[in-house]
């Protein structure tokens, strides 16, 4: 498929479109941002809560800092815990779900169980007493803990997928030339739950987004620096609900996030119709 | 790949267990008690069900226990249901006793420090307050710890002494299901009439307006749609006055099934609610229009329709039977996925709840309290579930065949 026709199918749904385009400028803000924007976090005490103007586009917080370049250095950190979430979650799910619906027996009996024990714990309680029993002062850790509560899902819905494809001709074929597991699965099996793997990634990320700013709206993980979460957090602690001149310090971050889950989620129904040729002919 | 063959194997695992029990034969003799027995007793009871090893030394399959075991859906939900339970109380035991930097360390090298206790004076004290007997074996500690947590004694809380945790729970526990509860009704009910009105007036204004909001509500992640309301109803607006609505009843007034009183209740627990509500309806809007355009192509339809129904009838008998059905196991996921969110939105509003207890323990880093409220809603969700596979497979009879694994 070449890049015109991807880009014609993005654009044949138009809130997929839409989520695509936004995903694509929050990602860029985030990582490319910080190296135009400037930051200044020297406190200045003359211009507390601004209104916003053509200096401060959002207007300024309770130290007088500047909440747009804080809004673009906030990103990273939040959508890199989130990217590592949804990569180390998936591969989990993917290994598990395939290796469980090819071995099958017994062994799929326990990892399916355990996938429902992992389904039924609710998953932000356990986060929240994991995360004041070990200090999460890294991205990688939080990441890791995220991902090794958030596979299970994605787990058992690839291996219904391998159980459905495993016994179709094609793969038949390929066992009968021989061409061993690894081929299988990796060239006839992971073509076909591509679209499915693709859309659980992002699912899991915005899973990760939510259960991280929870952890830290709750003051659970220790974080210093730039975070929309710690930004969330601080505004809500120091009462900026309650003025008018401190509504843009809590709402900008609050809707940066509610943009980012919402162009998320929008974008995968793009990527059903790429991933999914049957609903191509559809439109 | 002999290896796995052998994992493969139950009989590898009986083989363990049983040499593991025959190597700790001597000590365990010693220090057995009925309740350790009891413990002890219903995991091999569980043991010998879930794992199927009676299908390995039933001698015949059809006839005697094994097959009534299989059969019987009922009970084989309450043994998932059972083991879902242990394993969690599992998980939470080896958090709080064995993990680095586990809060039992911590509380006895504090209390060493700031009050200059003996170690085990301080040992002692932290097995009064998480209910473990230190001293024991681990196995030993891990078997009482269970025993207690059945028995709803979870200990004592640190930051207000004496205090049993399980007075906690019986306080602040109803507040959250019925806050809980009664939003997910309400968005149910509202979301699948709606949900059907659109699918009978696809491609109209309501449609699309509903079908934005859904997939705008859905995405934002329901404390920051709380604050969102808090904000503009509560701050901006006016409409709902914040700063009364603090707690879970109205202060000065007796309980009771006085008008004031039930609604006191309400007042309180309307932003919660309400948050609950619009974050979960759009969900329901989206899926059951799905399910109704589904069912709407169905034969049967057709037929009801050829055969001169009523409309309503059709449209309540024929349809909106067959098209709520699917919504009931997403009906047990929103459960959980809202009493696990409940610090949050609790601690947003002060509604006080268990989720704002949590908070709250979270915070002053109360971990007897904590561990125990995260087993009550764990313990709650997997009621839930439970229920709602019985209700399901009550009115959808095909369930009870198929799930047979």
């Amino acid at each position: 498929m070449s890049p015109t026709d991807i880009y014609k199918l993005l654009k044949s749904d138009k809130t997929g479109f839409a989520g695509f385009i936004v995903l694509m400028c929050i990602l860029l803000m985030s990582f490319v941002g910080p190296f135009i924007v400037p930051l200044d976090t020297t406190v200045k005490l003359n211009e507390i809560y601004q209104s916003p103007s053509f200096k401060y586009w959002l207007g300024t917080d309770n130290m007088g800092r500047d909440i747009f370049s804080l809004i673009v250095h906030g990103g990273k950190d939040v959508l890199i815990v989130a990217i590592l979430t949804g990569f180390f979650s998936t591969l989990i799910a993917f290994f598990l779900g395939s290796f469980s619906g090819f071995v099958g027996g017994k062994m799929d009996t326990f990892l399916m169980w355990i996938v429902d024990v992992f389904l039924t714990i609710p998953r932000f309680p356990l986060l929240a007493v994991l995360a004041a029993v070990v200090t999460l002062d890294n991205n990688y850790l939080l990441a890791a803990l995220l991902a090794a509560l958030s596979w299970p899902g994605l787990a058992r819905a690839v291996r219904s997928q391998v159980l459905s494809i495993k016994t179709r001709d094609y793969i038949e074929a390929a066992r009968v030339l021989d061409l061993g597991t690894r081929h299988i699965i990796f060239k006839e099996i992971l073509p076909n739950i591509m679209g499915y793997v693709v859309i659980n990634f992002i699912f899991a990320m915005t899973a990760a987004v939510y259960s991280q700013v929870g952890l830290i709206f709750l003051g659970l993980i220790p974080l210093s620096g730039q975070n929309w979460g710690l930004m969330i957090q601080f505004a809500w602690v120091r009462g900026a609900i309650f003025y008018n001149g401190s509504l843009m310090y809590i709402l900008a971050p609050i809707i940066v996030i509610a943009l980012f889950q919402w162009s998320a989620i929008a974008f995968t129904r793009s990527l059903e119709t790429i991933f999914n040729p049957r609903l191509r002919g559809a439109k | 790949m002999k290896l796995i063959k052998r994992l493969k194997d139950p009989q590898t695992y009986l083989w363990i267990l049983f040499a593991g029990i025959i190597a700790s034969w001597p000590t365990v003799i010693n220090k057995l008690n009925p309740a350790r027995l009891g413990v002890i007793g219903l995991f091999f009871v569980y043991i010998i069900i879930e794992l199927g090893v009676l299908k390995l030394i039933a001698i015949r399959k059809d006839i005697g226990l094994y097959p009534w075991l299989q059969s019987s859906f009922l009970l084989r939900r309450l043994l998932r249901m059972l083991s879902t339970i242990v394993f969690v109380v599992t998980l939470t035991f080896f958090m709080i006793r064995l993990m680095p930097g586990n809060p039992i360390e911590i509380y006895i090298q504090n209390q060493m420090t700031s009050t200059g206790m003996s170690y085990q004076e301080a040992r002692d004290q932290a097995a009064a307050l998480y209910q473990i007997p230190l001293d024991e074996p681990l196995y030993l500690q891990w078997l009482d710890y269970l025993w207690n947590m059945i028995h709803g004694d979870f200990g004592k809380s640190y930051t207000s002494p004496g205090t049993p945790v399980t007075k906690f729970i019986v306080d602040y526990l109803p507040w959250t299901i019925f806050s809980v509860g009664t939003g997910i009704m309400i968005s149910f009910i509202i979301g699948t009439v709606l949900g059907m009105y659109i699918a009978y007036k696809r491609g109209g204004f309501m449609d699309h307006s509903l079908s934005y909001f859904s997939s705008i509500t859905t995405a934002i992640p329901n404390y920051l749609l709380g604050i969102l309301l808090l904000i503009f109803l509560g701050v901006q607006l006016k409409i709902i006055p914040v700063s009364l609505m603090r707690g879970t009843a109205p202060p000065g007034v007796p309980a009771g099934f006085t008008f004031t009183y039930i609604f006191g209740i309400f007042g309180h627990a309307v932003l919660p609610m309400f948050t609950y509500i619009v974050s979960t309806v759009g969900g329901w809007i989206l899926t059951m229009k799905n399910t109704t355009l589904n069912t709407l192509g169905e034969d049967y339809v057709q037929v009801a329709k050829a055969r001169g129904l009523k409309e309503h009838r059709i449209i309540l008998n024929y349809v909106g039977r067959n098209a709520i059905l699917p919504l009931f196991t997403t009906l047990v996921m929103q459960i959980g996925l809202l009493m696990g969110g409940s610090p949050l939105i609790e601690t947003i509003f002060v509604y006080k709840g268990i989720g704002w207890a949590m908070g709250s323990a979270l915070g002053q880093r109360d971990y007897p309290v904590m561990q125990a409220i995260f087993l009550v809603i764990t313990v709650a969700v997997i009621f839930a579930n439970f229920l709602a596979d019985m209700l399901y497979s009550k009115l959808d009879p095909r369930i009870k065949t198929n799930v047979a694994d």
